[in-house]
């Protein structure tokens, strides 16, 4: 089999991260490939059917990224988004994933370089948990059913 | 409201062992205000749902549906050409919605993914706390609108047992006395002559120790 590439979906808001990885871009920063980003007006928006259902179609690993505490654009966006991330930890736990596959990270429109950083190091978490028993190439349920 | 929690999901996955096709019914009623059991609730367990089984190598098709209500005949009928072709239904309203569901479609069997568990409100969003027992008697007259058949882990009518301590139940600090509660607003509403009517021995037969209870308007009848 070819070397594990984790499929990672990453909820960012066009407030901070969006724009983070914007800029990580103009700076001509390197970050993995495997991260796709899905922009939302503020991370308020994310519910746990939207983590679920990136979890249900393979990702092998889920992210939200907000504005710093403090310094959301819709005031507490963030801060609605955090323990939902939290709660759905506890849905997939349930279902049998590991919840170090979610996780909500927190930076400004201006940290580029932490918006790099942060692709690096949950890829490279995902990449030591392995693939998602619900990845349809790489994935145990998959290979079963071959 | 009637506030549900639901169940645990082990419990759900092996009520569901063996079918391979089902609805996730959900109520549009109390327990989608309560977050237990509605539209996003049924989304959520559905996507659980279907990741156990395609990880166990045992897919399951779903279809997701809300009613309105599941306590009404006229909205259950909205699943009248679903259910013929599905092995169960899961429903995730109370147990009266279950029940109508399972009293409706005699031939399919009928789940709940709750665990029904009080009537009540809630004091802020995701928070509820239990107001009412249905007793069928209310008493709130008395007792300066808070329910001591409900509040009061000893139901009792005319007064505080010995074990209310600074205002707290001898069951749990956290919990209130219920009657000291009830005192401190009689005091407050200047109506402390209430207290002084003996309430007699309650009539548990309204409760639920009377059998099934039923309630018809007859104006409504044809």
């Amino acid at each position: 089999m070819a070397e594990f590439e984790p499929i990672i979906v990453a909820f960012c808001c066009h407030y901070c991260a969006y724009g983070a990885a914007d800029l990580a871009g103009s700076m001509r920063l390197e970050y993995p490939t495997n991260i796709r980003i899905i922009r939302l007006p503020c991370t308020g928006k994310v519910t746990p059917v939207f983590l679920l259902r990136a979890f249900e179609k393979g990702a092998d690993g889920v992210y939200v990224a907000g504005c710093l505490e403090g310094d959301c654009h819709f005031i507490q966006g963030n801060l609605v988004a955090k323990p939902r991330v939290n709660y759905t930890k506890k849905l997939i736990q349930e279902v049998g994933l590991e919840p170090e596959r979610l996780e909500m990270f927190n930076m400004s429109a201006a940290m580029g370089p932490r918006f790099a950083e942060v692709a690096r190091e949950f890829t490279e978490r995902i990449k030591v948990l392995g693939p998602s028993p619900l990845n349809k190439k790489y994935g145990h349920a998959s290979n079963r059913a071959a | 409201m009637v506030i549900g929690e639901r169940k645990p999901f082990d419990e759900i996955t092996r009520m569901l062992e063996g079918h391979k096709k089902i609805v996730v019914l959900g109520c549009g009623g109390c327990v989608t205000v309560c977050l237990t059991g509605g539209h996003d609730e049924v989304r959520v367990l559905s996507s659980q749902l279907r990741m156990a089984r395609d990880k166990a190598g045992d897919p399951i098709e779903i279809i997701e549906k809300t009613v309105e209500r599941q306590c009404d005949p006229e909205y259950i009928e909205e699943v009248n050409d679903i259910v013929p072709h599905i092995d169960a239904v899961l429903s995730m309203a109370c147990g009266a919605g279950v029940q109508f569901m399972a009293e409706r479609y005699t031939n399919t069997p009928v789940y709940p993914a709750l665990n029904t568990t009080f009537v009540g409100g809630s004091i802020k969003e995701g928070y509820y706390v239990e107001k009412c027992q249905t007793c069928g008697e209310c008493k709130l007259y008395y007792t300066a609108g808070i329910c001591p058949i409900a509040r009061c882990s000893k139901s009792l009518l005319n007064g505080p047992c010995g074990g209310s301590t600074k205002g707290a139940c001898e069951i749990d600090p956290q919990v209130d006395c219920a009657w000291q509660l009830i005192i401190d607003r009689l005091k407050s509403l200047n109506q402390m002559d209430r207290y002084e009517d003996i309430i007699a021995v309650n009539d548990w037969r309204t409760n639920r120790d009377g059998g099934p209870r039923k309630m018809v308007r007859e104006d409504f009848q044809r």
